[in-house]
């Protein structure tokens, strides 16, 4: 019988796999277009001038960013190729460092630590001294404090280095990410 | 023994050394939840667990590695090509691990810079090793892709095992290209390091441990090779089937676009039909040979593998992956109780299974038994399914109450921590660690001990028969 034949599965085999990868490839190209920077789900790196904040939506039935007025951080603005470079280099300091090793992004990483897709607008940093949230999460950054059973370690970063990773969780929680975390606390007051 | 079989044996042997490395960091990491400020600033967390993960990826290669150069001479009945650029390679790769071991422990991390990205740590989970050290990797792969295909031409013919095999490489050496970038975007930076973690893990992996449990059940209970191979057709379907869009349930909430949410639940939602098959199978054999086999260590450690396989991989995958529970679960400890019970169940008794199969031969004997083996597949599997329960509670602890009720702020990530639940959870893990590990232990024990008074035997024979 040909079921009895490997030939015939091996003809199965061949066929799922190909078609999969096709689809899988078409999904791709579509994907990558939406989630470029400026593209529909992400929004482009000068969206660190603006304020973000995180609401329910109800014709989505779930919380999305919304994208406010000038909200700039440590009192400047940035073009958009300032804000690339500024991006670029927080997501240099945020590999170097190792941050998914202990914290999550959009969920994925370490558990040891608190997820970081929406920590730029934490109510947690209302507690913080400092003038403005940036400020705060700078020097937290710096010299971190101890939270709750959790205390981070001191990683040695810079000033500048800081104010790159600040910036770029800034520019994280302004990703549509399909309502993920749900519920997320309302953001803090400046 | 063909050379490329005693490199086999050596790659076995780094794999076991590395497989005991990634249990060591494993439980010093678990020591972390339990005690706040461990270490702190003298050798962090994160330090602990990229060498217990990345000291995961290394283990199961290195056995992938091995039970593949332990086959594939028998399979084609000749020496390897490039055996001697093979020998060589092993000593690089394990001198690699090592000063990479070496440097994540006592460099740990560095500035923002290129420099770090080349010679420290990448900081990307899983690749974390740094660049110079991926070329290594890629420098081995390829070498063993040589290796694999030259001999298969130069014996001017192939199985269905072998075909399967040198197909499976190509994407597993092409996905690890994707060990490289550093991309700006986090988005487009998940999307890829996903192609190369599921679709190795939950794809090009399973495959590969298809053909090496393929050629196990053929030298391991003489199953009927057109059968074998019939069924690793099937599986290869299945697998590249539901795993391919099944990459899906990673791109829930990623910044990816909402119509992953419907082709990663519905595909996640087959991806345990294939593992399913195995087990099937898997009992069937069983049932064939009355749960009897020469080699009683390697056939029951196969058994393992099938229902390790479908219970960690698919059963505990399924139950935390649908968009509506993943909401909640995801990023979690559930996340990690799947991820141990799904890495043993899938690739590490597999492996094992392989270095008792090979034992056997290496050491004259026509089967292997004993008490020791006996004790440490127990302890290690009840060792593992203790983590694996304690992580689940942990988790389940974390998705209700940090997460549904919580609102996942950071404080309500922190309180949980200091839930008695979740306290009582960690401890339990770090036992069942200890367990574990105790099963590691004579684990070593027997793979160096066993079948050595039948080799001494053997040896005692030949050297009557001679005089």
């Amino acid at each position: 019988m040909y079921t009895q034949d490997p030939s015939f599965w091996k003809a199965g085999a061949i066929a799922t796999t190909l078609f999969m990868s096709a689809v899988l490839v078409a999904l791709t190209i579509d994907t990558l277009r939406q989630i470029s920077p400026g593209g529909p789900r992400v929004p482009s790196y000068d969206v660190i001038n603006k304020a973000v904040t995180y609401e329910y939506d109800p014709n989505q039935g779930g919380y999305v960013p919304k994208i406010g007025a000038e909200d700039l951080i440590f009192g400047r603005k940035y073009s958009g190729d300032q804000a690339a470079a500024l991006l670029a280099k927080g997501k240099l300091v945020i590999q170097s460092r190792a941050c998914i090793d202990c914290h999550t992004f959009f969920g994925n990483g370490a558990y040891y630590a608190p997820d970081l897709t929406r920590a730029w607008m934490d109510p947690i940093w209302a507690r913080y001294p400092g003038p403005k949230r940036a400020d705060r999460l700078a020097k937290f950054l710096m010299s971190p404090l101890r939270l709750g059973a959790r205390p981070m370690p001191n990683l040695h970063l810079q000033r500048d280095e800081a104010e790159a990773v600040v910036a770029y969780l800034k520019w994280m929680s302004s990703v549509d990410t399909n309502g993920f975390p749900d519920r997320f606390g309302a953001p803090a007051t400046q | 023994m063909y050379r490329s079989q005693r490199l086999g044996l050596k790659y076995l042997t780094a794999s076991t050394v590395m497989f005991g490395a990634m249990i060591a960091f494993g439980l010093l990491s678990s020591v972390y939840y339990i005690l706040p400020g461990f270490l702190l600033n003298v050798f962090n967390f994160s330090t602990g667990k990229i060498i217990h993960i990345d000291g995961l990826v290394i283990w199961l290669l290195m056995g992938f590695i091995g039970s593949i150069y332990w086959f594939l001479p028998e399979e084609l009945d000749r020496e390897v090509e490039g055996i001697g650029l093979a020998e060589l390679l092993f000593w690089v790769f394990c001198a690699a691990v090592a000063v990479v071991v070496l440097v994540f422990i006592f460099v740990q991390y560095g500035t923002a810079g290129e420099w770090s990205m080349w010679f420290i740590n990448q900081g990307r989970k899983y690749v974390e090793a740094p660049r110079w050290a991926a070329i290594g990797i890629v420098v081995v792969a390829l070498v063993f892709a040589y290796n694999v295909i030259a001999t298969t031409i130069k014996a001017r013919r192939t199985t269905g095992i072998l075909t399967v095999l040198i197909a499976d490489l190509v994407p597993l050496l092409v996905l690890y290209f994707d060990a490289f970038p550093e991309m700006t975007n986090m988005s487009q930076d998940l999307f890829w390091w996903w192609w190369l973690v599921h679709l190795w893990v939950e794809a090009t992996w399973e495959v590969l441990i298809g053909c090496i449990l393929a050629w196990t059940l053929i030298h391991l209970v003489g199953a009927s090779r057109r059968v074998v191979e019939s069924w690793l057709y099937v599986e290869v379907a299945m697998v590249l089937g539901t795993g391919i869009l099944g990459l899906g349930h990673h791109y829930f909430w990623i910044g990816t676009p909402r119509y992953w949410l419907a082709i990663g639940g519905v595909f996640s939602a087959f991806e345990p039909l294939p593992l399913l098959g195995m087990v099937v199978h898997a009992v069937y054999d069983a049932g064939t040979h009355h749960l009897q086999a020469a080699n009683r260590p390697a056939f029951y450690w196969t058994l393992a593998e099938a229902f390790g396989n479908f219970i960690g991989g698919g059963v505990w995958g399924f139950m935390m992956t649908l968009p509506q529970i993943n909401m909640y679960s995801h990023g979690t400890q559930w996340t990690a109780s799947h991820g141990h019970f799904a890495f043993w169940g899938a690739y590490g008794c597999g492996v094992i299974a392989v270095f008792y199969l090979a034992l056997a031969k290496s050491r004259g004997c026509d089967g292997l038994d004993g008490r020791a083996w006996k004790w440490s597949f127990a302890l290690l599997n009840v060792g593992m399914l203790g983590m694996v329960g304690a992580l689940l509670v942990a988790g389940i602890d974390q998705a209700f109450f940090e997460r549904a009720i919580g609102g996942s702020t950071w404080s309500a990530y922190l309180s949980m921590q200091g839930r008695p639940w979740f306290i009582e959870s960690m401890w339990a893990r770090f036992v069942f660690g200890l367990v574990f590990a105790c099963g590691y232990a004579v684990l070593v024990y027997d793979l160096i001990a066993i079948g050595r008074r039948e080799e001494a035997g053997v040896q005692e024979a030949v050297a009557v028969a001679g005089s």
